[in-house]
C-alpha cells in the first residue's frame, strides 16, 4: 500500500529528460558561455581577469543608464499591471450588462501584429501626431521625459486584458459560501475583498506578479521598434545596452550585462517563491 | 440599493469607454487597410520617416477618403515574396507552438509529481532562464547556431523555440491545482506514471494547455530579434520581421499586410477565447 503511493522517483524524471536535454543545449550552455565570457578579457584565447569587466561595466555609464531604466520601468509597470487588472476584474463582477463582450475587449491587444501597434504608436505619439492635435501641443513624445510613458501605456494596453481574465477566474473560483457569509456579517464591498477575497487571491497575485516581470522584459521589442537603438535618455533600456554591445562585438562587456541581470533577477524570483511558500502554507493551515 | 445602480451605471460607461480605446488600434488598423496607397503616403509619411515635410497634423484616419481593396491586390496577388513569408511565419510558429506545448507539459508533470529539493532548484532555474530578456542568449545563441551548422536555417528558430522555458513554469503552475484525489484515485488502480499523465492530468488542464499554446503562438508570431540575429537568408526571414521594417518601405502596404497577418491570431483567438478564459487562468488556483 505503502509503496504504491511513493513509486520510485525514476519514473517522474523521465518526463523532464526532453525538456532538460534542449534546455540544457540551448540555454544552460549558452549561459555558461556568457559566465566564461564575462571572466576573460577578450572572446578568444582570452586570459582570465576575475572581476574586472565587472567593475569597468559598474563606472560605465551607458550601462548605468540603461540599469536605471529598466529598474524604472519594472519598478512602474509590475504593481500597475498587477492591480490595474485587479480592480476590472472586481469591478467586472458586479451586475453589469456585455462582461464578456468587455473581457474580449480587453484581450483583443494580444491579436494586433507588434509591426501595427508600432506603427499607430508613432502617428499617436508624434510631435505632429494625433495626441499633440489634440492636445495643441508640439511635444515630441518619444523624447521627452514622458516617453517612458508612453511606453508604460502599451505595455498595460497589451497586458491588461490577459491579467483581468486571470484574476476574473479566480475570483469566479472563490467558494460562494465564505462571500455570502462576509455578506449576512454586513461587510462592505472593501471589507469584503480585504478579509475574504484576498486569501484566495494571493496564488493568482503571485502568478501575474511573475508573468508581468516576464511581460516588461519583453516589451524591449516595441521600444526598439519604435525608437531604434539610440533612443532619448530615459528610454535607454538595459537590452538597449546589451543589443549594441552585441553589434560591437564587445561581448565580455554584453556577457557581464547579463549575468549581473540574472543575479538580481534570481535575487528577485527567490523572494518572490519564499513568499510564495509562505503562502502556501498559511492556506493550507486554515 | 438604488444609489448602487446608479453607480453600476457610471461604472460600466466608463468600462465601455475604455474598451473603445482598448480596441482602437485593431479598428484603425482594419480601417486603413483600405486606403490607397497614396492617401497613406499623404497621411502618415511625415511622421513614419518616408518624407514629407513635417508640418501638417498627422491624424489617424478613422474614415478613409475612398475605400479601395488596392493594397490588399497589391499584397495578394502582386507580391509573392510577401505570400512566401508568410508562409514561412506558419512553419515557424506552427511547430513551436505544438512541440514547446508538448515538451513543457511532459517537464511540468515532472516537476509537480515529485517536488524534492534537486527539482525545485532545476525549477528555479527555469524561472531565471524564463526572465532572462532575449539579449542575454543572443551570442551563445548565435555561437552554438553555428557550431551546430544550423545558422541561416530554419533549425536555428525551431530548437530554441522548441525547447524555451516558458511555457514549463505556466503548466507547473497549473498542474499543481490538480485535486491530488485523483491522483490517488489512479495509483491505487495501478496506474503508471505515463497512464496517469496521459488520462489525469493531460485531460485535466486541456484548457491551460490551450491557453498556454496561445500565448506561444503570439509571441513567436510577432518575433523579431531571433531571425534578425540567426538568419541571414531573405527567403527564409517570417513576416513579422519585414512588418517591422515596414516603416522605411512601402508603407502602403502596412496596414492591409498587417491585417491579413492577423488573421490567425482572429481564427486562434475566437476558437479558442473560452478556453483562454476558463484555461491558464485558473493557473494561479486552489
Amino acid at each position: 500500500m505503502k509503496r504504491r503511493l511513493h513509486p520510485k522517483r525514476s519514473h517522474t524524471f523521465l518526463f523532464l529528460v526532453p525538456s532538460l536535454l534542449g534546455v540544457a543545449l540551448f540555454f544552460v550552455v549558452p549561459f555558461g558561455m556568457v559566465i566564461y565570457y564575462s571572466l576573460v578579457n577578450r572572446p578568444v584565447n582570452g586570459e582570465f581577469v576575475g572581476l574586472d569587466n565587472f567593475k569597468a561595466l559598474l563606472h560605465n555609464s551607458a550601462f548605468l543608464l540603461g540599469a536605471k531604466n529598466t529598474a524604472i520601468l519594472i519598478g512602474l509597470s509590475v504593481p500597475l499591471a498587477v492591480l490595474l487588472p485587479l480592480k476590472l476584474a472586481l469591478w467586472l463582477e458586479r451586475a453589469i450588462p456585455m462582461k464578456s463582450q468587455l473581457r474580449t475587449a480587453f484581450l483583443s491587444p494580444m491579436l494586433v501584429p507588434i509591426a501595427s501597434v508600432v506603427l499607430v504608436w508613432q502617428v499617436l505619439f508624434h510631435q505632429n501626431g494625433t495626441l499633440n492635435a489634440f492636445l495643441e501641443t508640439h511635444v515630441d513624445w518619444f523624447h521627452s521625459p514622458w516617453s517612458i510613458l508612453m511606453v508604460l501605456l502599451l505595455y498595460l494596453w497589451k497586458n491588461i486584458g490577459y491579467h483581468t481574465i486571470l484574476f476574473t477566474a479566480a475570483l469566479a473560483a472563490i467558494p460562494r459560501t465564505y462571500v455570502d457569509m462576509a455578506n449576512l456579517d454586513g461587510a462592505g464591498r472593501t471589507r469584503q475583498f480585504f478579509s475574504v477575497k484576498i486569501h484566495f487571491l494571493a496564488p493568482t497575485v503571485f502568478f501575474v506578479v511573475l508573468m508581468s516581470l516576464i511581460a516588461s522584459m519583453k516589451i524591449f521589442r516595441e521600444v526598439w521598434l519604435l525608437t531604434g537603438s539610440y533612443p532619448y535618455e530615459s528610454l535607454y533600456l538595459l537590452q538597449h545596452f546589451m543589443n549594441n554591445t552585441f553589434r560591437t562585438m564587445d561581448y565580455q562587456k554584453l556577457s557581464a550585462a547579463a549575468l549581473m541581470l540574472a543575479v538580481v533577477m534570481g535575487a528577485l524570483i527567490a523572494v518572490l517563491l519564499s513568499i510564495e511558500r509562505r503562502l502556501d502554507q498559511d492556506t493550507e493551515n486554515e | 440599493m438604488k444609489k448602487r445602480r446608479v453607480k453600476d451605471g457610471c461604472l460600466w460607461l466608463a468600462l465601455m469607454i475604455l474598451a473603445l480605446l482598448f480596441i482602437l488600434p485593431t479598428v484603425l488598423t482594419v480601417v486603413n487597410s483600405f486606403l490607397s496607397a497614396s492617401e497613406i503616403e499623404r497621411s502618415y509619411g511625415a511622421a513614419l520617416g518616408s518624407g514629407g515635410y513635417m508640418k501638417e497634423r498627422i491624424i489617424l484616419k478613422l474614415v478613409p477618403d475612398i475605400a479601395t481593396g488596392e493594397q490588399y491586390k497589391t499584397f495578394l496577388l502582386q507580391s509573392p515574396e510577401y505570400l512566401q513569408k508568410f508562409w514561412n511565419s506558419v512553419l515557424y510558429t506552427a511547430p513551436i507552438t505544438i512541440l514547446q506545448t508538448a515538451v513543457s507539459a511532459l517537464a511540468a508533470y515532472g516537476f509537480c509529481r515529485k517536488p524534492s529539493r534537486l527539482r525545485r532548484a532545476i525549477f528555479f532555474g527555469y524561472l531565471v532562464l524564463t526572465l532572462m530578456p532575449y539579449q542575454v542568449t543572443l551570442v551563445p545563441n548565435y555561437l552554438i547556431s553555428k557550431q551546430l551548422g544550423t545558422y541561416d536555417t530554419i533549425w536555428a528558430i525551431l530548437l530554441p523555440g522548441i525547447f524555451s522555458p516558458f511555457a514549463v513554469f505556466l503548466l507547473t503552475k497549473y498542474m499543481q491545482r490538480i485535486p491530488k484525489v485523483y491522483l490517488e484515485a489512479a495509483q491505487l488502480d495501478g496506474a503508471n506514471e505515463w497512464q496517469i499523465f496521459r488520462r489525469i492530468f493531460l485531460p485535466q488542464c486541456k484548457s491551460a494547455l490551450f491557453a498556454v499554446g496561445m500565448l506561444i503562438f503570439f509571441d513567436y508570431w510577432n518575433m523579431v530579434e531571433q531571425p534578425m540575429v540567426l538568419l541571414e537568408s531573405e527567403e527564409l526571414q517570417p513576416l513579422s520581421l519585414y512588418l517591422s521594417k515596414i516603416n522605411q518601405g512601402e508603407l502602403g502596404l502596412a496596414f492591409a499586410a498587417a491585417v491579413i497577418y492577423m488573421i490567425p491570431c482572429l481564427l486562434l483567438f475566437l476558437g479558442g477565447e473560452r478556453h483562454l478564459e476558463e484555461g491558464i487562468v485558473t493557473g494561479g488556483m486552489k
